[in-house]
């Protein structure tokens, strides 16, 4: 129309626009007709058929919730299932006085105020009609009591409910973690119609990390209700899909036999299949009872539970972080090897203290006098300090840190489960970066036997060691062997690959010094080595809580409890052909090879046994 | 500011008169606004269950949201006008940092978290999208030529895009069509229109290859609603019956049994329509959308008597795309369009949006009751 002109022309340009308004006007009238139209189809026409659904009997949809998967050990032992327990349900709308009910059962059953609260809570979430839980897992006295009453409480019911259940409690409660009922946090971020109608939620280990495949798939049932909201008559169902299975790498019997080795210690046992990565032990010391979170914990038991010493609800394997101490040396002296910068038979002398040059700091050996000429076996097997004190200096702290990284020191596992420490593997980068500090050649000094800054987690101490024992093909572990659902059984997490490319001589060197720990003579664990048929490689280690002064000497018997060492043990059996990759660590157990050692004995003599027998 | 002075002069001196003069305010408009706002306390009481808390809540954000179209209304459309460009590339750059900070956070993400207050970039740009269009066409001779129809398409594709993918599929379709009316109402030819409405038709597969699961799941849904009858088609399912029992006369106020025995979800928000159909019935539904229409005819008169190209180009884009908001939310909740994110207009429980929409009548009263000659650059 206007194609050439190229300066405004007010006229043509007014006249368009007021054509288009009119145009866009008659659009909006022909498109809102569409809309009164259909109104008209639906109100009028459809108005009889609509009011016969609505009215006389209306489709209600409900959820049927999944049955959650259970859970199983490596043996086909139960370590999560779920079992009929009966419960005590109002149903608001049904009830004529709410609060009413609630006093008169509060005196009936003797309810805290507390449990009120939360079904309070609880209900204002729910959708109308929906039965909610007050009680849950009555005792067959409240059961009884409540019965005789009933007839005056109308709009409440005792229902059976399935309720998970952890046989094992306190074993498994760092493994599996529990179900509890679901927050309002979570609900924002779960999809809305696979948990209508679901109460629980995994909080943490496993039951968190595979909540998915645990969960299920949420059926439904289309209700017709009457005008009252009623249900009369099920019309259409499609049936939930219960939650898959889930068989663990873990061995239920090995992790008992390790939680009770540690006795009055709190500490973790971490056991690791090498050929596969698989986790036999994950075993915290103390754990708890996971059956009461389910239920819905008393707020006095929880509060126990944060506040005690012993912090049973912390998972050492997995988050707690210790100097590893001289566990450390084996990997240092590899490091030695691999870098060449030391022979394996090469001497040095220990005097019984190490000396950076021009420095009047003596960096003393745990055995006073020292342990005289030794090559590296001896030094492995004594757990010489002075030999590694140089050994750490002539290798300097980023070629130890470059080496100890590959071993998954200072980085997570990868193991199937939340909330893993990373530990902390020190260099020049990370001190000029987080402290803004310069390095100092004295830190170097005491990486070497595993002090300073160095943090590692039991995990990564077993995993490390595993990997050692799979001649430097990485190991990555994981706890889910098997997820098996209804229609098929699919493979645990798929594991990192990856190798480190030791030399292999290098690393028979070094378990063999690690065998001599063990069987040796003057082998600093030589205790566990009486009466088994095979060979153990392991190292003793004990990671300074208090540091003593230079003139100071340390007795064991001076220090209180809180401050005394920590005792730690690695090992790998049987040492020539290694299966299992074990590491302990006893808090406050003061000697690696008289505390720790016994333990990581006990789970390989056991875990040998058994797969001998198989 | 002469020719206020001016008409000032013929207008008997009544106070309120001088008043409303002063404060920039549109009088038809205004009624048409406030009279929705009623409507949408009473339905909302209704359709929360009688819940006072809810009612307060909505009451203090519109109560800010005709703050701010006051305020804006004051402004004067030359300041607009010199700003579009920058409010729309602080609009995209607010739109890029959702997306990065939802990446990073891995999910839907569509807010700013503000410390105060969370701030949706989408919103905002559902008023400057139409407002650079509006500038940069007003820049030019129109009707548009190919090169400045090429870059305004760019223009509106870029913020459309980028909400697509939050993903926010309802918001996404607001935007585009703002722009678009701006294109329209510039005079795009008969024959280009008719020739995008072709490609588009044709390009349909693409888009559903582009489009999310979830997005997917609703077309189907829409096409046949008893296939997912837990999700979304019980939503439409429900929504039909709820309006469909609501007859000629409806079942009257507080009188709707579907939304009470919880058999329409969402009865507050995207599907308050089918609770206000339920108890007002066909009358009521009509009569709505008389109010609505009033309100958009309104609208675009005062784009009509607008002589400035960049004020009437975006005063029609705000009316028309009122309208669509209005048709996208009432077609979704009576089963003739598929169920997008759109809430039904000054009525839906919620702010974001009532800020927004009123932001836009403030711009509009702006344009009205600012000088209406030529601006000046």
């Amino acid at each position: 129309m206007s194609r050439f002109h190229t300066i405004k022309d007010n006229r043509v340009e007014n006249r368009l626009f007021l054509n288009r308004i009119i145009a866009a006007f008659i659009l909006i009238l022909l498109l809102t007709s569409g809309l009164i139209v259909r109104l008209v189809y639906l109100q009028i026409v459809g108005h009889e058929h609509y009011t016969t659904l609505a009215k006389d009997n209306s489709i209600k949809i409900e959820p049927l919730v999944p049955t959650r998967g259970i859970i199983y050990d490596r043996h086909g032992k139960v370590l999560a299932e779920n079992t009929q327990s009966f419960s005590l349900e109002l149903i608001p709308e049904q009830i004529p006085d709410l609060n009413d009910t609630l006093a008169r059962l509060q005196k009936l059953l003797d309810i805290s105020d507390e449990k009120i609260e939360q079904y309070q809570r609880q209900r204002k979430r729910q959708k109308g009609f929906t039965s909610t839980a007050l009680l849950i897992g009555m005792s067959d006295e409240e059961i009884a009591k409540f019965a005789v009453m009933r007839p005056y409480f109308p709009g409440v019911d005792i229902k059976t409910r399935l309720v998970r259940n952890y046989p094992y409690k306190e074993l498994s409660s760092h493994v599996l973690g529990y179900v509890s009922r679901i927050n309002e946090a979570e609900i924002k971020n779960l999809p809305a119609a696979e948990y209508r109608g679901s109460t629980y939620i995994g909080k943490l280990g496993i039951e968190a990390a595979y909540e998915t495949q645990l969960h299920g798939k949420t059926g439904y049932a289309e209700i017709e209700t009457n005008v009252r909201g009623r249900a009369i008559n099920n019309v259409n169902s499609v049936a939930p899909e219960s939650g898959a299975n889930l068989y663990l790498t873990l061995d239920i019997d090995l992790q008992k036999t390790a939680y009770d080795a540690l006795e009055e210690f709190n500490g973790a046992v971490v056991a690791i299949e090498i050929k596969t990565g698989g986790v036999l032990v994950l075993a915290s010391r103390p754990g708890f009872d996971p059956n009461p979170f389910v239920v819905g914990i008393g707020n006095d038991e929880y509060q126990a539970l944060q506040t005690s010493d012993s912090q049973p609800l912390y998972n050492r394997a997995l988050r707690g972080l210790y100097p590893p101490g001289s566990t450390m040396k084996p990997f240092i002296a590899l490091a030695g090897l691999e870098y060449n910068a030391i022979g394996y038979e090469q001497k040095y002398f220990c005097p019984g203290y190490y000396q950076l040059p021009n420095v009047t700091h003596k960096y003393r050996d745990w055995k006073k006098g020292g342990h005289g000429s030794v090559s590296m076996n001896e030094a492995i097997t004594e757990s010489c300090d002075v030999y590694f004190y140089n050994l750490a200096s002539v290798l300097g702290i980023d070629r130890m840190h470059r080496f100890l990284q590959q071993f998954g020191f200072g980085e997570r596992s990868g193991i199937d489960l939340i909330g893993e420490k990373t530990g902390l593997l020190p260099s020049q980068e990370w001190k000029r970066q987080q402290k803004k500090q310069a390095w100092y050649p004295g830190e170097t000094i005491i990486t070497g036997i595993g002090q300073g800054y160095l943090q590692v987690s039991p995990l990564q101490l077993a995993r490390a060691t595993a990997t050692l024992g799979n001649h430097g093909d990485i190991v990555t572990p994981f706890l889910v062997d098997k997820i098996v659902s209804a229609h098929d059984t699919s493979p645990g997490p798929e594991t990192h690959q990856g190798s480190m490319h030791l030399n292999n001589d290098n690393v028979n060197k070094i378990i063999a010094a690690m065998t001599n720990v063990v069987h040796g003579e003057h082998g600093t664990a030589k205790i566990i080595s009486k009466g088994i048929p095979y060979q153990i490689a392991g190292k003793t280690g004990t990671a300074q809580v208090y540091s003593i002064k230079q003139e100071e000497t340390y007795n064991e018997n001076n220090i209180p409890f809180k401050l005394r060492d920590h005792a730690l043990f690695i090992a790998l059996a049987p040492a020539d052909d290694p299966k299992i990759a074990v590491a302990v660590i006893a808090e406050h157990g003061s000697h690696g090879g008289s505390m720790a050692a016994p333990i990581a004995g006990k789970v390989i003599k056991q875990f040998l046994e058994e797969s001998h027998a198989d | 500011m002469q020719t206020e002075t001016r008409s000032e002069q013929f207008q008997p001196p009544s106070l309120l008169g001088t008043l409303l003069r002063k404060l920039h305010i549109d009088i038809p408009l205004m009624i048409g606004l406030l009279l929705i706002a009623l409507l949408s306390f009473v339905i909302l009481y209704s359709a929360s269950g009688q819940d006072m808390d809810v009612l307060l809540r909505q009451a203090a954000r519109v109560g800010l949201a005709f703050l701010l179209m006051t305020a804006l209304a004051h402004v004067d459309p030359y300041q607009f006008k010199r700003y579009s460009a920058l409010l729309f590339g602080i609009g995209i750059v607010l739109l890029l940092a959702v997306l990065i900070l939802g990446q990073i956070g891995k999910g839907a993400q569509r807010w700013l978290d503000l410390g105060f207050f969370r701030f949706q970039p989408s919103e905002m740009i559902k008023i400057t999208t139409p407002m650079m269009i509006a500038w940069y066409l007003s820049e030019h001779p129109l009707p548009p030529r190919a090169k400045q129809l090429f870059i305004a398409t760019m223009l509106i594709l870029l913020p459309t895009l980028l909400i697509a993918k939050q993903p926010d599929l309802g918001t996404a379709l607001l935007v585009a069509s703002s722009g678009a009316a701006v294109l329209f109402f510039s005079g795009l030819s008969w024959w280009l229109i008719t020739a995008i409405a072709v490609t588009l038709a044709g390009l349909t597969p693409v888009l559903w290859h582009f489009m999310r699961d979830y997005q997917r799941d609703r077309v189907h849904t829409f096409l046949n609603p008893e296939a997912d009858p837990l999700g979304r088609g019980y939503h439409i399912i429900q929504s039909k019956i709820a309006i469909g029992s609501g007859g000629i006369h409806g079942k009257g106020w507080l009188g709707s049994t579907q939304s009470k025995l919880d058999f329409l979800p969402e009865s507050s928000t995207d599907f308050i329509f089918a609770v206000f159909a339920e108890e007002f019935g066909l009358f009521g539904c009509v009569g709505l959308l008389s109010l609505y229409l009033l309100i958009i005819a309104r609208c675009l008169y005062i784009a009509s008597q607008t002589k400035d190209t960049y004020s009437r180009l975006l005063a029609s884009s705000l009316a028309f795309t009122f309208f669509v908001y209005v048709f996208v939310n009432i077609g979704m909740v009576i089963g003739v369009l598929p169920v997008v994110g759109v809430p039904l207009p000054l009525i839906s429980y919620g702010g974001t949006s009532v800020v927004t929409l009123l932001a836009g009548f403030g711009i509009l009263m702006s344009i009205h009751t600012h000088k209406k000659y030529l601006i000046q650059p």
